[in-house]
């Protein structure tokens, strides 16, 4: 069973860097700084924790048509990233909390 | 369901070593293209990754090269040509975890020694060609 973006948004208190659809499903997420990590193992409808920042985070998430991309410890998108996730609809949150946290928050709420 | 288009539909990109910029530029617009066929979304999601991490080899390691791709009944045929180095040992290269990216490259996460065993896994059909000191050409079809 999942949730739509806009309620995990709200209930985990992230911080919207690039808003998109948030009518999105999430099941889950998936954790990796590795973007052929990602490339592999995520799945649809799950968010992806990254301290990755640059632009080719945006093309990873296009690719594998990944609901959001988290970005921990109150990182923000390089402006260039930002840029290319308006381009192409991606979404961008933040979190002041740590990837653990994060994953955390999100799976008791998931499955709890 | 097998995709059928009326003529192949093709198109063709360049790509350069160091130009992260534009690293993912074709595998997207190929998914447009895909997408636009009514492609299933698991050959949609395949087809891209193996574009994706084959447009990353040549950006990593390839000097130049092309990506073209061929659209017809029921397949997806895409060739990546580059003048890089060429791969001296290929049972190694396919390895998973096995890689000569420099360290630069590995801090943006990339250059995990997983571009080619993602490129196998998401194709079905695939075929490298490569030479030393020449520059490398992969094959990839999937059936659409």
């Amino acid at each position: 069973m999942g949730l739509v973006l806009k309620d995990v948004i709200d209930r985990l208190g992230f911080e919207i860097k690039v808003g998109g659809d948030l009518s999105k499903v999430v099941e889950g997420c998936y954790i990796s700084d590795l973007l052929s990590d990602v490339m592999a193992r995520s799945n649809e409808h799950e968010l992806w924790i990254t301290l990755q920042t640059h632009p080719n985070i945006v093309a990873v998430s296009v690719i594998k048509g990944l609901p959001a991309i988290v970005l921990p410890n109150g990182r923000s998108p390089e402006p260039a990233t930002a840029a290319k996730a308006e381009e192409e609809h991606v979404i961008i949150l933040s979190s002041d909390k740590t990837t653990f946290e994060i994953a955390g928050l999100l799976y008791n709420l998931l499955k709890g | 369901m097998t995709t059928k288009v009326s003529k192949p539909i093709e198109g063709s990109f360049q790509l350069f070593e160091g130009d992260f910029t534009n690293a993912g530029k074709a595998s997207t617009e190929l998914r447009s293209v895909l997408k636009s066929l009514a492609v299933s979304d698991d050959a949609v999601r395949r087809a891209g990754v193996a574009a994706f991490e084959a447009e990353m080899n040549v950006i990593i390691h390839g000097v130049a090269g092309t990506l073209h791709y061929s659209v017809s009944d029921g397949e997806l045929n895409i060739t990546i040509t580059d003048m890089g180095p060429g791969i001296k040992d290929i049972a190694l290269a396919m390895q998973e975890g096995y890689s000569t990216a420099p360290e630069w490259v590995r801090e943006m996460g990339w250059g995990a020694g997983m571009g080619l065993p993602n490129i196998k896994k998401n194709s079905d059909r695939f075929k490298i060609d490569t030479v030393v000191d020449e520059g490398t050409t992969l094959q990839i079809t999937i059936l659409i």
